[in-house]
Protein backbone atom coordinates (compact mmCIF):
# COMPACT_ATOMS: atom_id res chain seq x y z
CA UNK A 1 0.00 0.00 0.00
CA UNK A 2 0.87 3.45 -0.69
CA UNK A 3 0.01 6.75 1.18
CA UNK A 4 -1.42 8.90 -1.57
CA UNK A 5 -1.91 12.73 -0.55
CA UNK A 6 -3.61 15.11 -2.32
CA UNK A 7 -5.87 17.91 -3.39
CA UNK A 8 -9.17 16.99 -4.59
CA UNK A 9 -11.72 20.04 -5.21
CA UNK A 10 -9.97 22.33 -2.86
CA UNK A 11 -10.04 20.04 0.06
CA UNK A 12 -6.61 17.70 1.36
CA UNK A 13 -7.33 14.22 1.47
CA UNK A 14 -4.98 11.21 2.36
CA UNK A 15 -6.05 8.00 1.49
CA UNK A 16 -4.20 4.46 1.42
CA UNK A 17 -4.14 2.62 -2.03
CA UNK A 18 -2.62 -0.50 -3.33
CA UNK A 19 -0.16 1.05 -6.15
CA UNK A 20 -2.20 -0.95 -8.91
CA UNK A 21 -5.63 1.30 -8.54
CA UNK A 22 -6.53 3.40 -10.87
CA UNK A 23 -7.54 7.30 -10.15
CA UNK A 24 -10.83 6.62 -11.22
CA UNK A 25 -11.49 3.88 -8.31
CA UNK A 26 -9.93 6.16 -5.33
CA UNK A 27 -11.98 9.12 -6.29
CA UNK A 28 -15.13 6.74 -6.35
CA UNK A 29 -14.34 3.95 -3.89
CA UNK A 30 -11.69 5.62 -1.76
CA UNK A 31 -13.29 8.83 -1.54
CA UNK A 32 -17.09 8.48 -2.42
CA UNK A 33 -16.79 11.31 -5.55
CA UNK A 34 -19.24 9.20 -7.90
CA UNK A 35 -19.32 11.89 -10.06
CA UNK A 36 -16.63 10.89 -11.93
CA UNK A 37 -17.76 8.05 -14.32
CA UNK A 38 -16.60 4.82 -15.54
CA UNK A 39 -18.08 3.88 -18.93
CA UNK A 40 -15.72 2.10 -20.67
CA UNK A 41 -12.43 2.02 -19.00
CA UNK A 42 -10.80 1.38 -21.75
CA UNK A 43 -10.15 5.37 -22.36
CA UNK A 44 -12.26 5.33 -24.83
CA UNK A 45 -15.58 7.47 -23.78
CA UNK A 46 -14.26 9.75 -21.25
CA UNK A 47 -16.71 9.53 -18.80
CA UNK A 48 -14.39 9.54 -16.04
CA UNK A 49 -12.44 13.11 -17.21
CA UNK A 50 -11.63 15.00 -14.21
CA UNK A 51 -8.68 17.48 -14.20
CA UNK A 52 -5.02 16.99 -12.70
CA UNK A 53 -3.18 20.24 -11.94
CA UNK A 54 -5.37 21.81 -14.34
CA UNK A 55 -5.65 19.80 -17.12
CA UNK A 56 -8.16 17.51 -18.58
CA UNK A 57 -7.33 13.52 -18.13
CA UNK A 58 -9.26 10.04 -18.32
CA UNK A 59 -8.86 9.10 -14.90
CA UNK A 60 -9.38 5.74 -15.75
CA UNK A 61 -6.42 5.69 -17.57
CA UNK A 62 -4.20 7.13 -14.74
CA UNK A 63 -3.03 5.51 -11.49
CA UNK A 64 -3.79 7.04 -7.94
CA UNK A 65 -0.25 7.58 -7.18
CA UNK A 66 0.67 9.21 -10.04
CA UNK A 67 -1.40 12.24 -8.58
CA UNK A 68 0.03 11.92 -5.46
CA UNK A 69 0.85 15.72 -4.68
CA UNK A 70 -1.40 16.65 -7.28
CA UNK A 71 -4.59 19.01 -7.39
CA UNK A 72 -7.42 17.37 -8.47
CA UNK A 73 -10.73 18.46 -10.02
CA UNK A 74 -13.55 16.62 -10.49
CA UNK A 75 -16.79 17.40 -11.18
CA UNK A 76 -18.36 17.92 -7.35
CA UNK A 77 -16.04 20.73 -7.72
CA UNK A 78 -17.68 22.69 -10.66
CA UNK A 79 -21.02 24.24 -9.08
CA UNK A 80 -20.76 27.60 -7.48
CA UNK A 81 -20.14 28.79 -4.08
CA UNK A 82 -23.51 29.05 -3.35
CA UNK A 83 -24.40 25.32 -5.19
CA UNK A 84 -26.42 26.95 -7.75
CA UNK A 85 -25.00 25.24 -11.10
CA UNK A 86 -21.85 27.08 -13.27
CA UNK A 87 -22.40 28.04 -16.34
CA UNK A 88 -21.19 25.26 -18.04
CA UNK A 89 -23.72 23.08 -15.94
CA UNK A 90 -26.72 25.49 -16.53
CA UNK A 91 -26.19 25.45 -20.18
CA UNK A 92 -26.13 21.47 -20.21
CA UNK A 93 -29.77 21.68 -18.52
CA UNK A 94 -30.87 24.85 -20.51
CA UNK A 95 -30.25 23.35 -23.91
CA UNK A 96 -31.10 19.65 -23.31
CA UNK A 97 -27.23 18.68 -23.31
CA UNK A 98 -27.82 15.55 -21.72
CA UNK A 99 -30.42 12.75 -21.99
CA UNK A 100 -29.18 9.53 -19.28
CA UNK A 101 -26.09 12.19 -17.89
CA UNK A 102 -24.21 9.10 -17.51
CA UNK A 103 -21.14 11.06 -20.10
CA UNK A 104 -22.44 14.31 -18.64
CA UNK A 105 -19.44 14.60 -15.76
CA UNK A 106 -16.88 14.03 -18.37
CA UNK A 107 -18.71 16.18 -21.00
CA UNK A 108 -18.27 19.11 -18.22
CA UNK A 109 -15.39 18.71 -17.49
CA UNK A 110 -13.59 18.45 -21.02
CA UNK A 111 -15.73 21.43 -21.82
CA UNK A 112 -14.09 23.32 -18.57
CA UNK A 113 -10.90 22.68 -20.16
CA UNK A 114 -12.16 23.65 -24.16
CA UNK A 115 -13.45 27.08 -22.71
CA UNK A 116 -10.20 27.97 -20.32
CA UNK A 117 -7.70 27.60 -23.64
CA UNK A 118 -10.55 28.61 -26.20
CA UNK A 119 -12.93 30.70 -24.83
CA UNK A 120 -15.11 31.35 -28.24
CA UNK A 121 -14.58 28.25 -29.74
CA UNK A 122 -16.35 27.25 -33.18
CA UNK A 123 -18.89 24.22 -34.19
CA UNK A 124 -15.50 22.56 -35.19
CA UNK A 125 -13.74 23.29 -33.02
CA UNK A 126 -16.14 22.24 -30.45
CA UNK A 127 -17.03 18.85 -31.89
CA UNK A 128 -13.57 18.28 -32.75
CA UNK A 129 -12.28 18.86 -28.49
CA UNK A 130 -15.18 16.10 -27.85
CA UNK A 131 -13.66 13.71 -29.87
CA UNK A 132 -12.55 11.61 -26.64
CA UNK A 133 -15.55 12.22 -24.84
CA UNK A 134 -18.36 9.74 -26.34
CA UNK A 135 -22.55 10.13 -25.80
CA UNK A 136 -24.67 7.48 -26.90
CA UNK A 137 -28.38 9.62 -26.33
CA UNK A 138 -27.71 13.01 -27.72
CA UNK A 139 -26.32 12.67 -31.03
CA UNK A 140 -24.07 15.75 -29.78
CA UNK A 141 -26.14 18.26 -31.24
CA UNK A 142 -27.09 19.76 -27.73
CA UNK A 143 -24.03 19.20 -26.35
CA UNK A 144 -22.48 21.00 -28.76
CA UNK A 145 -25.25 24.12 -28.33
CA UNK A 146 -25.30 24.10 -24.61
CA UNK A 147 -21.12 24.50 -25.05
CA UNK A 148 -21.00 27.06 -27.78
CA UNK A 149 -24.01 28.88 -25.04
CA UNK A 150 -21.77 28.50 -22.24
CA UNK A 151 -19.07 30.87 -23.92
CA UNK A 152 -21.63 33.78 -24.64
CA UNK A 153 -22.41 32.77 -28.31
CA UNK A 154 -25.87 33.24 -29.54
CA UNK A 155 -27.46 30.09 -30.26
CA UNK A 156 -30.79 30.76 -31.03
CA UNK A 157 -30.58 29.62 -34.95
CA UNK A 158 -28.93 26.20 -33.93
CA UNK B 1 -4.92 -6.19 -13.55
CA UNK B 2 -2.74 -7.93 -11.36
CA UNK B 3 -0.41 -6.78 -8.61
CA UNK B 4 2.81 -4.87 -9.66
CA UNK B 5 4.68 -2.22 -7.38
CA UNK B 6 5.40 1.28 -8.88
CA UNK B 7 8.24 3.13 -8.12
CA UNK B 8 8.54 6.62 -9.09
CA UNK B 9 12.44 7.82 -9.61
CA UNK B 10 13.35 11.01 -9.88
CA UNK B 11 16.91 10.35 -11.52
CA UNK B 12 17.26 8.54 -15.19
CA UNK B 13 20.12 6.43 -13.15
CA UNK B 14 17.49 5.56 -10.78
CA UNK B 15 15.38 4.30 -13.43
CA UNK B 16 17.81 2.57 -14.96
CA UNK B 17 18.63 0.76 -12.17
CA UNK B 18 14.97 -0.11 -11.08
CA UNK B 19 14.72 -1.17 -14.21
CA UNK B 20 17.40 -4.08 -13.91
CA UNK B 21 14.56 -6.46 -12.00
CA UNK B 22 13.12 -9.06 -13.90
CA UNK B 23 9.75 -8.44 -15.24
CA UNK B 24 10.12 -4.60 -14.62
CA UNK B 25 8.72 -2.09 -16.92
CA UNK B 26 8.97 1.39 -17.70
CA UNK B 27 5.87 3.73 -17.41
CA UNK B 28 5.55 6.99 -19.55
CA UNK B 29 2.15 8.29 -19.96
CA UNK B 30 0.62 5.05 -19.66
CA UNK B 31 -1.86 5.55 -22.71
CA UNK B 32 -1.10 2.34 -23.90
CA UNK B 33 0.26 0.38 -20.93
CA UNK B 34 -2.53 0.56 -18.50
CA UNK B 35 -4.79 -0.26 -20.96
CA UNK B 36 -2.84 -3.34 -21.62
CA UNK B 37 -2.13 -4.26 -17.98
CA UNK B 38 -6.06 -3.91 -17.82
CA UNK B 39 -6.67 -6.69 -20.29
CA UNK B 40 -4.04 -8.57 -18.92
CA UNK B 41 -1.69 -8.27 -21.31
CA UNK B 42 1.06 -7.70 -19.55
CA UNK B 43 2.09 -8.77 -15.82
CA UNK B 44 4.86 -7.24 -14.88
CA UNK B 45 6.02 -7.00 -11.14
CA UNK B 46 7.25 -3.51 -11.37
CA UNK B 47 6.61 -0.35 -12.85
CA UNK B 48 9.24 2.40 -13.19
CA UNK B 49 7.42 5.49 -13.62
CA UNK B 50 9.40 8.23 -15.62
CA UNK B 51 7.07 11.14 -15.90
CA UNK B 52 8.80 12.40 -12.10
CA UNK B 53 11.84 12.65 -13.68
CA UNK B 54 12.49 16.45 -14.96
CA UNK B 55 15.69 15.53 -17.33
CA UNK B 56 13.17 13.99 -19.55
CA UNK B 57 10.98 16.65 -20.09
CA UNK B 58 10.49 20.06 -21.95
CA UNK B 59 11.48 20.87 -25.52
CA UNK B 60 15.29 22.60 -26.95
CA UNK B 61 15.18 24.52 -29.92
CA UNK B 62 18.64 24.92 -31.69
CA UNK B 63 17.40 26.38 -34.98
CA UNK B 64 18.11 23.72 -36.74
CA UNK B 65 17.19 20.38 -34.72
CA UNK B 66 14.74 20.08 -31.83
CA UNK B 67 15.82 18.11 -28.80
CA UNK B 68 12.32 16.85 -27.02
CA UNK B 69 12.96 14.95 -23.71
CA UNK B 70 11.14 11.47 -23.77
CA UNK B 71 8.37 12.13 -21.33
CA UNK B 72 6.94 15.59 -22.60
CA UNK B 73 3.64 14.76 -23.52
CA UNK B 74 1.39 15.15 -27.51
CA UNK B 75 0.13 18.44 -25.84
CA UNK B 76 3.21 19.79 -25.06
CA UNK B 77 4.78 19.02 -28.33
CA UNK B 78 1.66 20.42 -29.96
CA UNK B 79 1.97 23.48 -28.79
CA UNK B 80 5.82 24.36 -28.03
CA UNK B 81 6.63 23.19 -31.74
CA UNK B 82 4.24 25.31 -33.98
CA UNK B 83 6.48 27.83 -34.86
CA UNK B 84 9.29 26.02 -35.05
CA UNK B 85 8.13 22.73 -36.85
CA UNK B 86 4.61 23.12 -37.70
CA UNK B 87 4.01 19.68 -39.05
CA UNK B 88 5.07 18.03 -36.02
CA UNK B 89 2.95 20.58 -34.04
CA UNK B 90 0.05 19.44 -36.15
CA UNK B 91 0.49 15.77 -36.00
CA UNK B 92 0.81 15.61 -32.65
CA UNK B 93 -2.35 17.79 -32.05
CA UNK B 94 -4.08 14.94 -33.69
CA UNK B 95 -2.67 12.01 -31.68
CA UNK B 96 -5.52 10.59 -29.88
CA UNK B 97 -7.76 12.93 -27.96
CA UNK B 98 -7.06 15.89 -25.83
CA UNK B 99 -6.98 13.64 -22.45
CA UNK B 100 -4.90 11.56 -24.00
CA UNK B 101 -2.65 14.08 -25.14
CA UNK B 102 -1.97 15.65 -21.64
CA UNK B 103 -1.09 11.91 -20.63
CA UNK B 104 0.50 9.96 -23.79
CA UNK B 105 4.30 10.69 -24.19
CA UNK B 106 6.95 10.80 -27.06
CA UNK B 107 9.29 8.68 -25.52
CA UNK B 108 6.43 6.24 -24.92
CA UNK B 109 4.90 6.17 -28.55
CA UNK B 110 8.44 5.50 -29.94
CA UNK B 111 9.23 2.76 -27.40
CA UNK B 112 5.77 1.26 -28.05
CA UNK B 113 6.37 1.70 -31.93
CA UNK B 114 2.46 0.87 -32.74
CA UNK B 115 2.68 0.28 -36.49
CA UNK B 116 -0.88 2.66 -36.53
CA UNK B 117 1.39 5.49 -34.16
CA UNK B 118 2.13 9.28 -35.92
CA UNK B 119 5.23 9.47 -33.74
CA UNK B 120 7.32 6.72 -35.62
CA UNK B 121 6.28 8.26 -39.07
CA UNK B 122 7.67 12.12 -38.24
CA UNK B 123 10.79 10.58 -36.53
CA UNK B 124 11.77 8.63 -39.35
CA UNK B 125 10.72 11.29 -42.40
CA UNK B 126 12.50 13.28 -40.35
CA UNK B 127 15.90 11.63 -39.64
CA UNK B 128 15.96 11.77 -35.90
CA UNK B 129 18.03 10.58 -33.67
CA UNK B 130 16.50 8.43 -30.64
CA UNK B 131 18.67 8.85 -27.14
CA UNK B 132 18.39 6.81 -24.60
CA UNK B 133 20.69 6.12 -21.40
CA UNK B 134 22.71 4.20 -23.10
CA UNK B 135 23.58 5.83 -26.84
CA UNK B 136 21.94 7.67 -29.92
CA UNK B 137 20.50 5.36 -32.29
CA UNK B 138 19.55 6.87 -36.19
CA UNK B 139 15.89 6.53 -36.42
CA UNK B 140 16.31 4.55 -39.58
CA UNK B 141 18.11 1.85 -37.04
CA UNK B 142 16.01 2.46 -34.60
CA UNK B 143 12.31 1.19 -36.10
CA UNK B 144 12.92 -2.73 -36.28
CA UNK B 145 9.33 -4.04 -36.83
CA UNK B 146 5.55 -3.93 -35.36
CA UNK B 147 6.16 -3.57 -31.98
CA UNK B 148 9.91 -3.69 -32.61
CA UNK B 149 12.68 -1.13 -31.67
CA UNK B 150 16.36 -1.51 -31.10
CA UNK B 151 15.71 -0.45 -27.43
CA UNK B 152 17.31 -3.09 -25.33
CA UNK B 153 15.31 -4.72 -21.88
CA UNK B 154 15.51 -1.50 -19.37
CA UNK B 155 16.94 1.02 -22.21
CA UNK B 156 14.72 4.30 -21.45
CA UNK B 157 14.37 6.67 -24.35
CA UNK B 158 15.68 10.12 -23.06
CA UNK B 159 15.02 12.39 -25.61
CA UNK B 160 14.26 11.87 -29.37
CA UNK B 161 16.29 14.70 -31.78
CA UNK B 162 14.42 15.80 -34.47
CA UNK B 163 16.32 17.97 -37.44
CA UNK B 164 13.80 20.51 -39.09
CA UNK B 165 12.83 20.04 -42.43
CA UNK B 166 12.55 22.76 -44.84
CA UNK B 167 8.83 21.65 -45.68
CA UNK B 168 6.98 19.08 -44.20
CA UNK B 169 3.76 17.55 -43.72
CA UNK B 170 1.83 15.15 -42.54
CA UNK B 171 -1.23 13.29 -44.14
CA UNK B 172 -3.44 10.72 -42.07
CA UNK B 173 -6.55 9.11 -43.38
CA UNK B 174 -8.16 7.73 -39.73
CA UNK B 175 -9.36 4.62 -38.96
CA UNK B 176 -13.12 6.29 -38.28
CA UNK B 177 -13.26 4.14 -34.62
CA UNK B 178 -10.01 4.29 -33.28
CA UNK B 179 -8.94 7.24 -35.36
CA UNK B 180 -5.68 5.86 -35.47
CA UNK B 181 -3.88 5.93 -38.88
CA UNK B 182 -5.53 3.44 -41.49
CA UNK B 183 -2.45 5.20 -43.40
CA UNK B 184 -0.38 7.97 -42.39
CA UNK B 185 2.08 9.62 -44.38
CA UNK B 186 5.12 12.27 -43.29
CA UNK B 187 6.81 14.05 -46.07
CA UNK B 188 9.84 15.77 -45.09
CA UNK B 189 11.95 18.14 -47.66
CA UNK B 190 15.62 19.16 -46.90
CA UNK B 191 18.45 20.42 -48.46
CA UNK B 192 20.02 17.44 -49.23
CA UNK B 193 16.68 15.03 -50.86
CA UNK B 194 13.50 14.40 -49.61
CA UNK B 195 12.43 11.57 -47.12
CA UNK B 196 8.78 9.85 -47.20
CA UNK B 197 7.94 7.39 -44.18
CA UNK B 198 4.52 5.58 -43.97
CA UNK B 199 2.65 4.55 -40.37
CA UNK B 200 -0.22 2.16 -40.46
CA UNK B 201 0.42 0.27 -43.39
CA UNK B 202 2.71 -2.33 -43.51
CA UNK B 203 2.92 -5.40 -41.34
CA UNK B 204 6.72 -4.45 -40.64
CA UNK B 205 5.87 -1.01 -39.10
CA UNK B 206 6.73 2.59 -40.37
CA UNK B 207 8.88 2.28 -43.70
CA UNK B 208 10.11 4.82 -45.83
CA UNK B 209 8.96 4.31 -49.39
CA UNK B 210 12.28 4.98 -50.99
CA UNK B 211 11.26 5.05 -54.75
CA UNK B 212 9.09 8.02 -53.56
CA UNK B 213 11.53 9.79 -52.09
CA UNK B 214 14.02 9.23 -55.26
CA UNK B 215 11.14 11.05 -57.62
CA UNK B 216 10.23 13.84 -55.34
CA UNK B 217 13.92 15.04 -54.49
CA UNK B 218 14.30 15.09 -58.56
CA UNK B 219 10.69 17.10 -58.55
CA UNK B 220 8.93 17.88 -55.31
CA UNK B 221 5.16 18.11 -56.57
CA UNK B 222 2.63 15.68 -56.29
CA UNK B 223 3.11 14.87 -59.93
CA UNK B 224 6.39 13.39 -59.69
CA UNK B 225 4.67 10.51 -57.64
CA UNK B 226 1.84 9.94 -60.42
CA UNK B 227 4.02 7.25 -62.30
CA UNK B 228 4.70 5.17 -59.00
CA UNK B 229 3.08 2.46 -58.25
CA UNK B 230 2.37 0.79 -53.97
CA UNK B 231 3.62 -2.83 -53.60
CA UNK B 232 0.64 -4.20 -51.61
CA UNK B 233 3.08 -7.25 -50.57
CA UNK B 234 3.23 -7.08 -46.51
CA UNK B 235 0.69 -4.45 -46.33
CA UNK B 236 -1.99 -5.01 -43.41
CA UNK B 237 -5.27 -6.28 -44.54
CA UNK B 238 -7.72 -6.48 -42.38
CA UNK B 239 -11.42 -5.69 -41.46
CA UNK B 240 -10.76 -1.88 -42.15
CA UNK B 241 -9.16 -2.19 -45.56
CA UNK B 242 -7.60 -4.65 -47.68
CA UNK B 243 -3.64 -4.63 -48.61
CA UNK B 244 -4.54 -2.76 -51.76
CA UNK B 245 -6.36 -0.36 -50.20
CA UNK B 246 -3.87 0.59 -48.24
CA UNK B 247 -1.10 0.51 -51.14
CA UNK B 248 -3.91 2.79 -53.15
CA UNK B 249 -4.27 5.26 -49.86
CA UNK B 250 0.07 5.44 -49.28
CA UNK B 251 0.04 6.91 -52.96
CA UNK B 252 -3.01 9.16 -52.39
CA UNK B 253 -1.80 10.56 -48.77
CA UNK B 254 1.79 10.71 -50.45
CA UNK B 255 0.52 13.46 -53.20
CA UNK B 256 -1.70 15.18 -50.44
CA UNK B 257 1.13 15.58 -48.27
CA UNK B 258 3.04 16.86 -50.65
CA UNK B 259 0.89 19.34 -51.90
CA UNK B 260 0.08 20.75 -48.64
CA UNK B 261 3.83 20.79 -47.39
Amino acid sequence: MTTVTMTVNGAPVSHDVEDRTLLSSLLRDGLKLTGTHIGCDTSQCGACVVHVNGQAVKSCTMFAVEADGAEVSTIEGQANADGSLNVIQQAFQDHHGLQCGFCTPGMVMSTVSLLKDNPKPTETEVRAYLEGNFCRCTGYHNIVKAILAASGQDVSAE
Amino acid sequence: MYAFDIERPTSVADAVAALKDEDALALGGGQTLIPTLKQRLAAPSKLVLLTGIADLQGIANDGDTLRIGGTTTHATVAADTAGSYPALADLASHIGDPAVRNRGTIGGSLANNDPSACYPAVALASGATIITNARAIAADDYFQGMFETALDDGEIVTAVSIPVPEKANYQKFVQPASRFALVGVFVAKFAGGVRVAVTGASNEGVYRWTQAEAALTADFSAAAIAGLSVDADNLIADVHGSAEYRAHLVKVMTGRAVTAA
